[in-house]
């Protein structure tokens, strides 16, 4: 199988440094082969979709990268650093920040708590502090919650910080959970089905906030996303995945034509019929 | 000008709290002065106060961080026997106790740091591989405090303190060290067993405390054969342990857990164990490390059944294995959720409330001989209390004082409907 290398896009685009590097992954679950030989290259500030049917490994590409699965071969690298093996939170802690294909808040923590947890690693007073409530600990309280509240203010949450999280209706808990992401201070995103579950006015809403927050935090993002309408209109190139394999890849124009795409969506007869 | 800042900073439950904490304690006192609460109802009261620290510990670990533990007693039993050991050497003229419990557990913490900031240099550590280095730093510690620091300081020891019968201050230092050294040594042990099991999903963590629990009982039933205590006793009971807790220990005790708990969970190490309760998944994912998370609520709700025990054994003055049996250790499962899951409130109110009905009540209204049936009417309790309000007594109600600060909304600066028109 020839590896396909990524479109080439504008020289300006071009110079940006590579943010984060795929080579040749492989993941097995037990026998099952969920990811097979995956590359990537993603330059820093670009928006790029990966897309595949149901049980293409979408997810399971997501979950290796920020350290839920460690994997079986192959290499990703953030910045020249390697993640393969390192817990969790640490790659969060370099600036990776992911969401949920179904949301997972901390639903019966308050909408502002939920933010504010996002700021641990950065919290910056130890456990005696943490033990005594000295002046220090609340002076880094304070911009711990004023910080938080920023970002809430951004997502439009504010007024409602104090209720629990999980009372939330699903658009605004969908934004709280991108709102916890970004207050890890990210410099790439991930987002694994954000459209999820809603309607087309409210993907035209979120088609409208992930352009906002790319250019507010001067991200790179990554997203999964079964729904076409989104992923053609804001990505600048796409990864198409079946069966764990990357079969097509380019600007949105050339996957949406292309057959293997077709016939991965719609199967082997209609593809023929076409 | 300092003062009068300091002075603003004190939030008005915390006010509140502290005068009602005070004019309990006062109260309590005059009426032990006065003679009007006789010796029963004194050991229920310090009974009641011993059992909330070991539930508040376990809703610390069960009800804020979500590992369901059963290891509890086994803590608590841990910090009543040393805590015992070390007074009771003592007043044998025996200074070793102290050194051992209370400067070698300290030496250990010590080593413990070193190996912190030593094993932070390597990712991946299997839990085992750590657990191994801890172990070794532990008996590596206890056997300098044994072999070297005990003949070394403790003549000393003795002497600077005022021999085995100690004048008043002697003896409160005494015994807090032993406190201290009690409740240290419940930590270190749990934080020996949380490494590797915490590992493990919260069912099979429940299981792996169960065990825990056994194993000290069978430990303490053959200190005298398997363990080198003969002055324990095993299963015959630990005797002649000097009756030092009072009141004013009680209260100290009491107030230290509280307050410690609660500035732990209204920080931001707070949020970061709520939130592995929460979801474990998306803790991690948002940079907490779920693993330091739950050990620090371990080893913080077993250092304060430590403590408990301590306070116990220098109360009753006697300890049996069977106390600590592990039918017991459901006692303050009971209590926690009873009171309500992560409810602080609750588990104070119904810790001081089960000792007072089962221990007090109880056996005063029931007629001689059917006091066994108090172990019929509690269970029915149970049963009401889940069939009625399966959330427990409290819910997640808090005292004002307890209860998380909600801070106030700002007024809205900008939004994103009026920003991204501008981007757009």
């Amino acid at each position: 199988m020839t590896i396909l290398p990524r479109p080439t896009m504008s020289p300006e685009v071009e110079a940006r440094p590579v943010i984060l590097e795929i080579t040749d992954l492989t993941h097995f679950f037990g026998n099952l082969r969920a990811v097979y030989n995956f590359s990537m290259q993603l330059k820093q500030g670009e928006l790029v979709g990966l897309i595949g049917p149901n049980g293409a490994g979408k997810t399971t590409v997501f979950n290796l990268i920020t350290g839920v699965y460690h994997a079986s071969e192959g290499s990703i690298k953030y910045r020249g650093v390697e993640l393969v093996g390192l817990p969790s939170h640490e790659i969060i802690q370099m600036g990776i920040a992911r969401t949920f294909q179904n949301i997972r808040l901390f639903s019966n923590l308050t909408v502002l708590d939920n933010v504010r947890i996002a700021y641990h690693p950065h919290v910056g007073y130890g456990i005696p502090h943490a033990l005594w409530h000295g002046p220090y600990y609340h002076k880094r309280e304070d911009e711990v919650t004023a910080l938080a509240q920023e970002y809430l203010d951004i997502f439009g949450l504010l007024e409602r910080q104090n209720d629990r999280a999980g009372s939330l209706p699903y658009g605004l808990q969908r934004r709280l959970e991108i709102a916890r992401a970004l207050a890890t201070r990210p410099q790439l995103l991930i987002l694994d089905e954000p459209a999820a579950g809603m309607n087309p006015q409210e993907i035209d809403e979120l088609m409208e906030l992930i352009h906002f927050i790319r250019e507010r935090f001067n991200l790179t993002i990554l997203l999964v996303e079964h729904r076409m309408r989104l992923v053609m209109n804001i990505c600048e190139w796409l990864t198409v995945m079946d069966f764990g394999q990357i079969i097509s890849r380019g600007l949105p124009e050339e996957v949406r034509n292309d057959p293997k795409v077709i016939e991965a969506y719609l199967g082997r007869q209609s593809a023929l019929l076409k | 000008m300092a003062i009068l800042k300091v002075f603003k900073r004190i939030r008005k439950p915390n006010l509140y709290f502290t005068l009602v904490a005070l004019a309990i304690y006062i109260i309590v006192q005059v009426l032990l002065s006065a003679g009007l609460l006789n010796d029963f109802w004194r050991g229920i009261l310090f009974w009641g106060a011993a059992i909330t620290m070991v539930s508040l510990g376990l809703n610390l670990i069960y009800g804020f961080n979500g590992q369901f533990s059963l290891g509890q007693y086994g803590f608590y039993a841990i910090g009543a026997y040393a805590a015992a050991d070390i007074t009771y050497r003592w007043v044998n003229s025996d200074a070793s106790g102290v050194v051992v419990g209370f400067l070698g557990s300290l030496l250990v913490l010590l080593f413990f740091m070193g190996i912190g900031a030593f094993l932070k240099r390597f990712y991946g550590l299997l839990p085992l591989t750590k657990f191994m280095a801890y172990l070794v730093a532990t008996f590596a510690g206890y056997f300098i405090a044994v072999k070297f620091l005990a003949p070394a300081l403790g003549p000393t020891l003795m002497q600077l303190l005022g021999g085995p019968y100690p004048g008043a201050v002697g003896r409160q230092i005494v015994f807090l060290m032993a406190l201290l050294g009690g409740a240290t040594i419940a930590g270190i042990t749990s934080y020996l067993f949380g490494i590797p099991v915490l590992e493990l999903g919260s069912d099979y963590f429940g299981i792996a405390t169960l065990g825990f629990t056994i194993i000290v009982k069978v430990l303490l039933d053959n200190t005298d054969t398997l363990l080198p205590f003969p002055e324990m006793k095993g299963a015959r009971g630990m005797v002649g342990i000097p009756a030092w807790t009072t009141w004013t220990w009680v209260f100290i005790t009491l107030m230290a857990v509280i307050v410690i708990m609660r500035n732990l969970l209204h920080s931001s190490y707070g949020r970061a164990i709520v939130s592995v309760r929460e979801d474990e998944r998306a803790a991690t994912l948002v940079g907490i490390d779920v693993a330091s998370a739950k050990i620090m609520a371990f080893v913080l709700g077993s250092v304060f059944a430590g403590l408990a025990g301590g306070i116990r054994a220098h109360d009753v003055a006697f300890l049996h294995p069977n106390t600590f049996n592990f039918i017991q250790s459901f006692n303050p499962l009971i209590i926690v959720v009873f009171g309500g899951l992560g409810s602080m409130t609750g588990t104070i109110f119904t810790g001081f409330l089960w000792i007072f009905v089962l221990e007090g009540l109880l056996r005063l209204i029931l007629p001689p001989g059917f006091e066994t049936w108090r172990f019929v009417v509690y269970p029915l309790m149970l049963l009401l209390m889940m069939l009625l309000r399966p959330e427990g007594l409290f819910g997640s109600y808090e005292v004002p004082f307890l209860r998380r600060l909600l801070p106030p909304i700002p007024a809205r600066k900008s939004s994103l409907e009026g920003q991204s028109e501008e981007v757009a």
